[in-house]
């Protein structure tokens, strides 16, 4: 469904993705872990197209998204820091990104409800905290029910019952044959989740394995447990 | 497209400031024509206010307003939309929010008080005006990701066109004053639109100075209809060039 | 004694022997040149109306030439029309047109040689060369006649009313146009022109060289191609003249270049690139003049002296004055000057502070003139406001020590 070939970027001197080869199928979900500064984030945005890479082409559902935006209409994102208009309540924000997506048919509105956004519609973006903000974001990720969900760092910053109902909203969708990309730092959360594992480090990409291949290859269930042994392999 | 202006423009109404603008012209402008006895001293108040103000504010606001939009830029990023309709959105919603603030506030007191070829020459002036400097505020926040930068880079360029040009303008007029000058100064009076816009008003206004001795060249070139039009049509250059090039390191632009 | 009764005699007897010769298709006298050459001294030609082309006539004797519904006397574009080389001829009435053209001799509609107490009143006169032409004449009056001329390069035509080496002339009531003087005085004296309307003449309104202790009074002077010019001349007095809308480069509403002992009262200068350009001139005194919507009001060269300016009213110039020196030898006083902003605390219409009317960009402007094009940039008015604050480059002594709060009722 997603393909990137060769994908490269440099900001300034400095190579945040090096050579990038992946490819990403419906249904999979797809956790992208590393250390901070490996080119996530980065990877992520080129994606979305909000960085242009300097070489490479990505594939999207077999066309070049270079000069293309309409393909964003299969994509819910939920930044990491969600950053929304500070004069605007949540209400506004959400109605003005329907109104802009012009797409009322299919609307997905388990999350709004479950957060209970509902009520809070008045609150303008500036006074919420961080974990309502993430709130916010996760909403709107999943509104228009996208083929593609790209997460930053889902669940961080939401209490443990958001947080529960989000997975739980996720696992959903990847039933339903979605691709889900996570980046996470919290690798115990993906346990249940994920089906892909992605290690990126300094800009490239150390493995991408399915997990149940993962594990069977080392032997242990958890997928921190999976990771460190596989790094201590390397060395 | 026209949501996004409509988004962005409710937004800049609930920012008290485009309000607070358009009251201090607007007390301005009807003070300038209710205090002095003639309609001339109103109308050159008003002048001031387009060389000097109209600038400054549009520059300034549209800067800031540009930085603090950032947020809502990535927002809308992640959607489904060109890259150019949300600058160019950005470029309108702006442009109609500051020039609606420069037509209610100066506009209605010119339309009444000042004399009609010259009262709408300078509606037409000032809103351009007002636009060329939206348009430098693009370019200028675009070149610099670190807003006091940007903002500093807008004040040093209003600075540079309303003050440091004249000056400069003065300065080669009397290092060049044994040579005949004045065909090149029309050449250069085109590299500031504020100079434009000064003796486009002025040529409207104040003809009988503008006769004098040089001022004839100057009538000759500005005073004609092609003049007039070449005049008109580089402050609208002022405006397409920086805004364009904007866009074109806004396209190129990773957030 | 006897002197003196034979003079009577000689008078009456002219009177009683003063006839009137008829001129027409109807009458003897089908043309002007045979009745003139039958008429006598003191004899009334009375020219029906009709079209005369009869080349030259000169009249040579002292005639009443007059009109009736205005005939035409044409010139063909080859001969001067009416040419008058006798004391005491009165004409009136004409339509005089087409005269030649020739630079040497200078044709004209009417011209007028060696002769004395002429009078030209009541004719149109149109393209002509010159219109009506005066020389080495004295106590003529040309009076309430219409000259115009088609526009043309100045080398093509010659001024309305030209008058050289004359003295004791009334030019009165005229409407002159289209020429290239409107009013020509060379070395005339002792002369009066009075209510004339000069206006889009090529070159000058009035241009008055060498012409001691005359006077011009309400005179209209408007649209000319470089105003009005007074040279070289001593006791001139100008009052309640108007000098409207003389445009361009080296336009001036009065010239005044070498003028000395004259007085220059209640005129109006409106709408002039400059209202009066002075230089090389002593001891006038301009005063209760309007000074209104001029590019200068007034530009007075360092060469002048001694003037006094007062009781002028300058309102709405972009300069009231400018000057192209440091040196000031001319006094300011008790003038209103709209641009002022001091104050009256005793309430005597007099300004507490004094007023210094020379702008700094008006010296700048003066030094380098292209610098008109920042005129009114932020620059300009920093440099000003800093100046009224610190003069240094402006002349300190430039000053009206009483400037008047209100304007002079005029």
């Amino acid at each position: 469904m997603i393909e990137l070939i060769n994908v490269s970027k440099k900001f300034g001197r400095l190579s945040v993705l090096n050579n990038i080869n992946l490819l990403f199928e419906e249904g999979q979900c797809v956790a992208l872990i590393g250390p901070n500064g490996c080119g996530k984030t980065t990877l992520i945005k080129s994606i979305l197209g909000m960085v242009l890479p300097d070489g490479g082409d990505i594939i999207f559902k077999e066309k070049n998204i270079k000069n293309d935006f309409e393909y964003r209409k299969n994509i819910g994102y939920m930044p990491q820091i969600g950053r929304y208009p500070e004069n605007m309540s949540i209400g506004q924000v959400i109605e003005m990104i329907k109104n802009i997506r012009q797409s009322n048919n299919n609307i997905d509105e388990d999350l709004l409800n479950q957060f209970q956004l509902n009520q809070m519609f008045y609150k303008q973006m500036r006074t919420l905290s961080g974990g309502t903000t993430q709130k916010v974001s996760a909403t709107l990720a999943f509104l228009f029910n996208p083929d593609v969900l790209i997460l930053d760092e889902p669940t961080a910053g939401l209490d443990p019952l958001s947080s529960e109902i989000l997975k739980e909203k996720i696992l959903k969708e990847k039933q339903n044959g979605k691709l889900i990309l996570i980046t996470s730092h919290l690798l115990s959360e993906l346990d249940e989740l994920v089906s892909h594992l992605i290690f990126m480090q300094e800009g490239k990409i150390n493995f991408y394995q399915s997990i149940e291949t993962l594990k069977r290859e080392t032997g242990e269930d958890k997928i921190s447990k999976v990771i460190s042994k596989i790094l201590k392999q390397q060395n | 497209m026209n949501r996004i202006i409509k988004f962005i423009i409710l937004d800049i109404l609930k920012n008290k400031i485009v309000l607070a603008y358009t009251i201090l012209l607007a007390a301005f402008s009807w003070s300038a024509f209710s205090l002095e006895d003639g309609s001339t001293k109103g109308v050159l108040t008003i002048l001031n206010i387009i060389l000097l103000i109209v600038p400054l504010v549009s520059i300034l606001f549209a800067t800031i307003y540009i930085y603090n939009s950032s947020e809502f830029i990535e927002l809308l990023l992640s959607q489904p939309i060109h890259r150019n309709k949300i600058w160019l959105s950005l470029f309108i919603g702006l442009s109609i929010s500051l020039l609606s603030a420069f037509l209610i506030a100066a506009g209605i007191p010119l339309i009444l008080f000042a004399e009609s070829l010259v009262g709408f020459m300078m509606i037409v002036v000032g809103c351009l005006i007002s636009t060329v400097f939206i348009a430098i505020a693009f370019l200028s926040s675009i070149l610099s990701r670190d807003k006091a930068k940007g903002i500093g880079i807008s004040i040093l360029l209003w600075l540079y066109f309303a003050l440091l040009f004249d000056g400069l303008v003065l300065f080669l007029l009397f290092q060049f004053s044994d040579y005949p000058i004045e065909k090149m100064m029309v050449g250069i009076t085109a590299s500031s639109p504020i100079d434009l816009a000064r003796i486009l008003i002025l040529l409207h206004l104040n003809v009988s100075a503008m006769m004098g001795y040089s001022g004839a060249i100057f009538k000759d070139f500005f005073g004609s209809n092609l003049g007039l039009f070449i005049a008109f049509m580089l402050l609208i250059c002022w405006i397409l060039f920086p805004f364009l090039l904007s866009l074109k390191i806004f396209n190129k632009k990773d957030l | 004694m006897r002197v003196l009764l034979f003079s009577i005699f000689l008078f009456s007897s002219f009177i009683i022997d003063a006839k009137t010769l008829l001129i027409g298709n109807n009458y003897f006298y089908k043309k002007i040149k045979l009745a003139l050459n039958d008429a006598v001294n003191g004899d009334t030609i009375i020219v029906e109306k009709g079209f005369y082309k009869e080349g030259n006539i000169v009249i040579d004797k002292s005639v009443f030439l007059l009109g009736k519904d205005f005939p035409v006397l044409d010139g063909e574009k080859k001969f001067e029309v009416l040419t008058v080389k006798a004391n005491y001829v009165t004409i009136k009435g004409f339509i005089i047109q087409h005269s030649s053209y020739a630079v040497l001799d200078d044709p004209g509609g009417i011209k007028i040689y060696n002769s004395s107490y002429v009078t030209i009143q009541n004719n149109q006169l149109f393209d002509n060369f010159f219109g009506i032409y005066i020389q080495e004449s004295k106590h003529c009056i040309v009076k309430d006649n219409k000259i115009s001329a088609l526009i043309k390069t100045e080398q093509e035509i010659g001024n309305g009313v030209h008058c050289w080496k004359s003295d004791s002339l009334q030019i009165i009531g005229n409407n002159i146009s289209g020429n290239r003087d409107g009013i020509y005085f060379e070395f005339v004296t002792n002369s009066i022109i009075w209510r004339n309307i000069s206006c889009n003449n090529l070159r000058y309104g009035l241009h008055f060289m060498f012409s001691h202790n005359d006077s011009y009074i309400t005179n209209i002077f408007k649209n000319n191609g470089a105003g009005v010019a007074v040279m070289f001349t001593k006791k001139v007095t100008m009052m309640n003249n108007t000098f409207e809308n003389n445009w361009g480069d080296s336009s001036y509403g009065l010239l005044l270049k070498d003028i000395s002992d004259s007085y220059i009262a209640t005129n109006k200068f409106y709408n002039n690139t400059s209202g009066i350009y002075i230089e090389g001139s002593n001891r006038l005194l301009i005063e209760k003049n309007i000074f209104e919507a001029n590019g200068w009001g007034m530009k007075i060269q360092a060469s002048c002296m001694d003037n006094y300016i007062e009781k002028n009213n300058f309102i709405g110039n972009t300069f009231d004055v400018s000057t192209n020196g440091t040196l000031v030898l001319n006094t300011f006083n008790e003038n209103y000057w709209d641009k002022y902003e001091g104050y009256d605390l005793n309430k005597d219409n007099v300004g507490d502070v004094p007023y210094h009317p020379l702008s700094l960009f008006s010296v700048i402007v003066e030094n380098c003139p292209p610098a008109m094009l920042i005129y009114r940039s932020f620059i300009v008015t920093l440099l000003d406001k800093s100046e009224k604050i610190l003069p240094s480059l402006t002349p300190e002594n430039f000053i009206d020590n009483k400037p008047l709060m209100r304007a002079i009722k005029l």
